[in-house]
């Protein structure tokens, strides 16, 4: 990419995530922790790799997005408003009784989510089983799902694992927001569920460890995993939890807890000092 | 006048998928290792590109059905009641039932009637856990005929549903030309005015036995058939009520949460009158052979005339 498609991608990370900590701000609950982490993969799927129509979220050759970590939906939600799903207004009514952006992605209400998630260990499967029909049917869409470091603590992911690398579901690409915390504290001392890359190579999956952050490094990554025949591809990305928010960054405390009004200010304003210092370069 | 077969309906099931795929491209069938038991290896002969062996891994198993629903597919997924509806439960309420996709559910070797393998694949908490399930559809057919029928059903309804099959053979039942499947419609077996036996799976030849045999006594039983537990027939269920004034249920589940507390639920809101239950009374079962083990949980026809006499004596 050039040096003016990267800067772009930058703004508009720097949008998501001021619309993930408005939607949690708003709704006086969430996480965003997680999703600032994942601000910038969300950035590049939905503005970058995936091949997807706002104006006509139900396509059937689309490529898919499951967030299997679907706690972060407010990141998501932020996305999906920028790339024109929904108007970003919507952001502010996020968990609010009546309202379309329920706490964790339901399918059935909201334009854009391909399938409605938030237990963890579960979006990862249905990925695999939307992978699979595309196989089935000889269609070239692909399918992209995002976990958490912690959620590769469910077993399920490893079911989900053992069938894609058995499948040879080569249009599956697994993303894990590897940003070290969980609820409970650093993953390390929570349950231990690394090391990623070796378990998803034993698995059968093409692996690849990135930056996170960096848009140049998500673009190699993608491109490579495209490049991949006869087998699924994994990128573990490594994150900065809270990535944006000078007091959110690496704290434990910050995985499922809203800012209040003047921390919310803090945030908005740190962002919007991001915003302009990459608009005015 | 159909045949009378005696098959087991999981049997039935694996010939009825074959059936419908032959009419239906967009039906595939997902197992977790367990083919050869839960019939639908009968379809993998014939559809080998639409079956998808997911190993033992019943809960991931859910979830590609749940993808696959979403790209159009018609998935039906089967395994051990055990370990569909019990293991996977999670992943039936959340990955299916939630977002309303149209998967198909199916536990095999429900009930006391598992046999050999004793209490831990003795599934009787199936329909319980799944009739929980914002609109789930819960079945549970009688016989050969009823399991070609509900399968049938089942692919041309719109959302999940669940399928209950049996590992026993049974006798058929419904080999009469004028049977008809209607999705949570009951069917009347046989009319009486003294009491009313409603049975669901493979209960419904044992209550007509019982009926049969009350009937040379004196005692005047009518007995309905609900293959269908949810949506249940309330209407059929309250009509009988008024008219015979006394209910017993039978079913091969714990009597907590299954066909008597929906038909006692139904009853007690339009039209309260007794209603006895006839299912495993909150025990494990254990190993046996099967029939023996039904008899010995009073689920036969004896056991079910006994309780209709204890009843109307009350």
């Amino acid at each position: 990419m050039n040096a003016c498609e990267k800067k772009q991608l930058q703004i508009n990370a720097c949008k998501v995530r001021m619309g993930a900590v408005e939607g949690v701000y708003c709704a006086k609950s969430g996480h965003p922790g997680g999703s600032l982490s994942a601000a910038d993969i969300f950035t590049y799927l939905y503005f970058k790799e995936m091949h997807i129509d706002p104006k006509d979220p139900k396509n059937p050759d689309r490529d898919r997005f499951v967030l299997s970590k679907g706690h972060c939906a407010p990141g998501l939600y932020a996305a999906l408003a920028l790339r024109g799903y929904f108007s970003m207004d919507e952001l502010k009514t996020l968990r609010h009784i009546g309202a379309m952006l329920q706490g964790h992605p339901d399918m059935k209400g909201t334009p854009g989510i391909d399938m409605s998630s938030g237990s963890l260990g579960q979006g990862i499967s249905a990925a695999c089983g939307m992978a699979k029909a595309a196989k089935m049917d000889g269609k070239d869409y692909r399918v992209y799902t995002l976990l958490g470091d912690g959620e590769c603590e469910e077993g399920q992911v490893w079911e989900a694992a053992m069938f894609a690398g058995h499948q040879k579901l080569d249009n599956l690409c697994v993303i894990v927001d590897f940003n070290g915390l969980q609820i409970d504290g650093p993953i390390s001392e929570v349950a231990g569920p690394e090391p990623f890359d070796k378990k998803f190579e034993a698995f059968g999956f093409d692996v690849q460890v990135i930056d996170g952050h960096d848009f140049d490094a998500l673009e190699a990554a993608f491109n490579h995993a495209k490049t991949v025949k006869g087998k699924p591809s994994a990128i573990i990305c490594k994150t900065v939890k809270g990535k944006g928010v000078s007091y959110m960054e690496n704290q434990v405390g910050w995985h499922g807890t809203a800012p209040n009004t003047e921390q919310y200010e803090v945030a908005k304003n740190e962002l919007c000092a991001q915003l302009s210092e990459l608009e005015a370069e | 006048m159909a045949e009378m077969v005696k098959k087991a309906t999981r049997e039935s099931f694996g010939m009825a998928l074959t059936e419908l795929a032959r009419e239906n491209p967009d039906v595939v069938v997902l197992d977790a290792d367990l083919a050869a038991a839960t019939k639908t290896g009968i379809f993998k002969k014939e559809f080998p590109d639409r079956f998808i062996d997911c190993g033992i891994a019943e809960c991931n198993m859910i979830g590609i059905a749940a993808g696959l629903a979403t790209c159009g597919k018609i998935p039906f997924a089967a395994s051990f009641a055990m370990f569909s509806a019990g293991r996977a439960f999670e992943q039936v309420r959340n990955s299916v039932g939630y977002p309303k996709l149209n998967v198909k559910i199916a536990g095999s070797h429900a009930g006391i009637s598992t046999g050999e393998d004793g209490a831990t694949h003795q599934c009787c908490e199936d329909i319980a856990l799944m009739r929980t399930i914002p609109g789930m559809v819960v079945l549970n057919p009688s016989d050969h005929y009823e399991m070609i029928a509900a399968v049938k059903a089942a692919a041309k309804h719109q959302g999940p549903v669940y399928i209950r099959l049996g590992r026993l053979a049974v006798e058929s039942i419904n080999n009469n030309d004028d049977y008809h499947f209607e999705l949570g419609k009951g069917i009347t077996l046989r009319d009486g005015k003294d009491i009313t036996i409603v049975a669901t799976g493979l209960m419904v030849s044992e209550a007509v036995k019982a009926a049969k045999a009350l009937e040379a006594e004196g005692v005047d039983a009518r007995v309905i058939n609900i293959h269908t537990i949810k949506p249940l027939d309330k209407e059929l269920i309250v009509k009988a009520a008024k008219e015979t004034g006394r209910i017993v249920t039978v079913e091969e589940h714990n009597i907590i949460g299954g066909l008597g507390e929906a038909v006692a639920a139904a009853v007690c809101e339009e039209c309260p009158v007794p209603v006895t239950r006839i299912g495993v009374n909150d025990v494990y079962g254990h190993s046996g052979p099967a029939v023996d083990l039904l008899k010995e949980f009073g689920l036969c026809a004896d056991h079910i005339a006994e309780v209709v006499k204890d009843v109307l004596k009350k």
